[in-house]
């Protein structure tokens, strides 16, 4: 058995589970998945592990990802809409290495989009899960501290101290100050916390082709949005809720009706607005489309 | 002499849980479409290949099955569960984690599984009905989250009287159970989250 085993793996190291994480960690992180996509916008409990990164660096999505991916898959990691970025990064070849899946920075050809903060410009297909991470999932929790209470608030549908915390924006500034993890209502009952998504992406979730699955690893909870699911912005009627809007288009690729990001280029004021979601920006430039100091054209993406 | 109970698992456990379980993810949030599957478990006759593929990939000792009578009285189905999944059987319907429904025909009262709690609606029995097809028996017509506008799906045999426990299950939302309907070729997945809104049958 042993010789057996030596000629037909020469280089014979221990590796980990296809993905990384125990089969039974994954029928239980699965179980969790199916009862939030019954329950959309409830919080399920579940055991989160302890992943090889640091909690904040997106270890809920990464456990929802291993627990889903499976070998035809084709991930994408984007963080703040970059796919360049540390934690993207890190996270992608996370998963080429300890599930050897495809991986690609092309919205258009994933099948799974972990995302931390975003959601791509291009629209999500029926084929497609968008994974979040989340540091917070309780969108109550700044409002009340106690996990006992927040739990009772949703059972009885008690969602009067989030309108009030609006108002009150309302009161002091003259409009709903809130601009990222902007609290949404999940097909008329639960009250979800987007994750720090910019309020910009909010209208994308509404009745989205793509399933989008939430994973918070420090918070130990895992939700979802089935596809063509009611996702209202809460809002009042004389305060109705709006999005983001920039009086200037993409400097690199022109792109009006996109999330931007600032970049500050110098120290005398410089700065200019590109978009967050890299992606759609190199897609548009290897288009043609040229902002006003996009410079020279790209060399073709490889 | 090799006993019944070892045979018949998952040839590759990882990809075959694996594989399914993203059938069974699309099929529950995309509720009455219907999802074809190959055959990936061998289970002893009484449960059919479906029904035994999505215990194997969901169940194991952190969960509970309850089994219909005839299946719970089959002491290979009971054993082939416990060498495969180390799932213990339960009798307790209310205390049930997943619960296998052999015979549609005899699915009487859902609000006797476990229904949750209006804190932690999660806490509920996942049925797993074995049906002969997801097709050819009246046809429900599904609304809600996952659904574009309506779909119809028409699992045979389902009971009499189904569409009206089926109401109370839908009225007692966030709580309630969901089933998953396992033909031996295709699975299909009504959350509690639908509402059918015909009189199938009718």
């Amino acid at each position: 058995m042993s010789a057996q085993i030596a000629t037909d793996a020469a280089p014979a190291i221990a590796s980990y589970n296809f993905a990384y994480l125990d089969e039974q960690t994954k029928r239980m992180i699965r179980r969790a998945i199916l009862k939030a996509i019954a329950i959309p916008g409830y919080q399920v409990p579940f055991a989160s592990r302890e992943m090889p990164m640091p909690y904040g660096w997106g270890t809920g999505g990464v456990q929802v990802t291993a627990a889903i991916i499976g070998p035809e898959d084709v991930l994408k990691v984007i963080d703040q809409g970059a796919d360049d970025t540390t934690n993207a990064v890190s996270i992608r070849a996370f998963f080429a290495k300890v599930a050897n899946v495809a991986t690609t920075t092309r919205t258009m050809e994933a099948t799974i989009i972990q995302t931390r903060h975003r959601i791509p410009e291009t629209k999500l297909s029926a084929g497609q899960v968008l994974v979040y991470q989340v540091p917070i999932p309780e969108p109550l929790r700044f409002l009340e501290p106690r996990e006992t209470e927040t739990r009772k608030m949703h059972a009885l549908e008690e969602y009067g101290l989030m309108h009030v915390k609006l108002y009150e924006d309302i009161a002091r500034h003259g409009e709903i100050s809130t601009t990222y993890a902007y609290p949404v209502m999940v097909e008329g009952r639960y009250v979800m916390d987007p994750s720090p998504t910019p309020k910009f992406d909010n209208p994308k979730m509404h009745r989205s082709e793509a399933l989008q699955l939430f994973g918070a690893g420090r918070e130990k909870r895992i939700y979802a949005v089935p596809p063509f699911t009611e996702v209202v912005s809460l809002d009042f009627e004389d305060h109705p809720f709006e999005i983001q809007t920039f009086d200037r288009p993409c400097a690199l690729c022109a792109a009006e009706n996109v999330y931007l990001d600032e970049v500050v280029l110098d120290d005398s004021g410089g700065r200019m607005f590109v978009c967050s979601d890299t992606d759609h920006c190199e897609d548009r430039r290897a288009q043609g489309h040229r902002g006003e100091m996009a410079g020279h054209p790209l060399e073709t993406a490889k | 002499m090799v006993h019944a109970a070892y045979e018949g698992g998952f040839a590759n456990s990882v990809l075959g849980s694996q594989g399914l379980f993203r059938t069974l993810m699309d099929a529950m949030a995309r509720p009455g479409t219907v999802h074809p599957v190959t055959t990936l478990a061998s289970p002893p006759a009484g449960l059919n290949s479906t029904a035994g593929a999505i215990l194997l990939s969901l169940c194991d000792a952190d969960t509970s099955v309850w089994l219909t009578p005839d299946l719970a009285r089959n002491s290979e189905v009971r054993e082939w569960l416990g060498f495969h999944a180390g799932a213990p059987v339960t009798g307790d319907k209310a205390a049930a984690d997943f619960a296998v429904i052999a015979d549609p025909c005899r699915l009487l009262d859902l609000g006797a599984f476990a229904l949750g709690t209006q804190e932690y609606p999660d806490r509920s029995t996942t049925l797993i009905i074995a049906v002969e097809a997801l097709t050819g028996g009246d046809l429900m017509e599904l609304e809600g989250p996952g659904i574009d506008g309506r779909i119809g799906i028409a699992p045979k045999p389902l009971p009499p009287g189904f569409t009206a426990q089926w109401a109370a299950n839908r009225a007692r939302f966030p709580r309630g159970i969901d089933l998953i309907f396992a033909a031996p070729d295709a699975i299909a997945c009504m959350p509690r989250s639908s509402r059918i809104i015909n009189q199938p049958g009718v």
